[in-house]
């Protein structure tokens, strides 16, 4: 018998803190996959935000360190350059990247960084307890908005991928998801390849992916993947924004 | 023939791994788990056709799959 599933070496054995399902669990898994494919677990270095996922760096098996809300790209940039040959990546949350750390993945994009930056999409900041996320959809209840977000309000929600795939220094950016089977596979193509584009030096490389919060959305984790694909899909289109011109 | 393997006190019944089974054999378990919650488990191993698609949506890699050795 061969094993054709299981938990990735590049994944520590202790287990994860986040609410029964959470698909943050599902994206710790894919990028350790993925560095167990591509054989880069001892070249890796990891850089985890503020958020549900701050205790990253207790689950995956590669070197891995702490930022400030936000800051992740910025510490990465730090990393990447000073060790240009190892693979380093950041894993945040849409309150990390797309509110308080809005400059830094900006700016890290347009410098094209060598880094590799997993964006975990989830429409609400979770691990404070549900507060409206620059990514809450028109109409989304969450603490600070509890009628629902309002355009005239609280405006329109950040689209990150569409907007940094704008910049020159973007090498790859794509948006996936994980509310089944086949945009779990999909997902985990389009993170390798971020990876594999980042190792061939293109530039930055961003995947964003779509992600539930079952606990804040106050909905079943069934519930909760069947409201991603209704609600998120229409306003967050997948697919790949940018991808790096073929070396002739 | 395939099988799967349930990390049973791992499992924090999400139950997710039940509406992706084509053959429809995950259940959840009537028992409580060390975490007290019920876990998901497989009634029917002999219908299991190793897809791993209860593995893939798995939050918390409480599954592991195994098949045969291609020839
Ligand atoms: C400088 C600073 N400001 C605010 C906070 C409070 N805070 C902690 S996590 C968080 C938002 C997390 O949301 P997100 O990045 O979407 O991650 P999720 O928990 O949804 O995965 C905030 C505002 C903080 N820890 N530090
Ligand atoms: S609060 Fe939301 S994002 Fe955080 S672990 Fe729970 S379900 Fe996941
Ligand atoms: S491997 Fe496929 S067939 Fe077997 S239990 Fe899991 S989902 Fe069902
Ligand atoms: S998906 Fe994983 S954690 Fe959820 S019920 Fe199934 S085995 Fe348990
Ligand atoms: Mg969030």
């Amino acid at each position: 018998m061969i094993k054709v599933a299981g938990r990735p070496e590049s994944l520590q054995s202790k287990q994860f803190h986040y609410c029964p399902g959470c698909t943050h669990g599902i994206i710790h898994r894919l990028v350790a996959e993925v560095m167990d494919e591509l054989g880069i677990r001892e070249e890796s270095i990891g850089v985890a935000p503020v958020g549900c996922s701050v205790l990253a760096y207790e689950y995956f098996n590669c070197d891995m360190h702490e930022a400030a809300h936000g800051r992740a790209p910025a510490v990465a940039t730090g990393i990447k350059r000073v060790h240009p040959d190892k693979v380093v990546f950041t894993y945040q949350g849409d309150g990390d990247l797309a509110s308080i750390g809005t400059a830094e993945i900006v700016h890290a994009a347009g410098r094209s960084e060598k880094i590799t930056t997993i964006f975990v999409n989830n429409a609400i900041y979770g691990m404070t307890g549900g507060q409206m996320a620059p990514t809450t959809l028109i109409g989304q209840k969450a603490t600070t908005s509890p009628y629902g977000r309002s355009v005239e309000a609280q405006g329109y929600p950040l689209k990150v991928s569409e907007m940094l795939a704008t910049l020159t220094g973007a090498a790859y950016i794509a948006r996936v998801s994980v509310h089944d089977p086949q945009h779990i596979r999909k997902a985990k193509a389009a993170i390798k390849k971020a990876f594999e584009y980042q190792i061939a030096g293109k530039g930055f490389t961003l995947v964003e992916v779509l992600s539930t919060c079952p606990t804040n959305w106050g909905l079943t984790p069934i519930e909760a993947l069947k409201w991603l694909e209704e609600n998120m899909l229409p306003y967050y289109p997948l697919g790949e924004y940018k991808t790096p011109e073929e070396v002739k | 023939m395939p099988k799967v393997v349930f990390d049973e006190d791992r499992c924090k019944g999400c139950e997710l791994c039940t509406t992706v089974c084509p053959k429809n054999i995950v259940v959840m378990s009537k028992k409580i788990n060390a975490k007290g919650y019920h876990p998901a488990t497989v009634d029917e191993m002999d219908k299991c056709i190793g897809c791993a698609f209860c593995a893939n949506i798995c939050p918390d890699t409480v599954i592991e799959v195994f098949k045969e050795e291609k020839k």
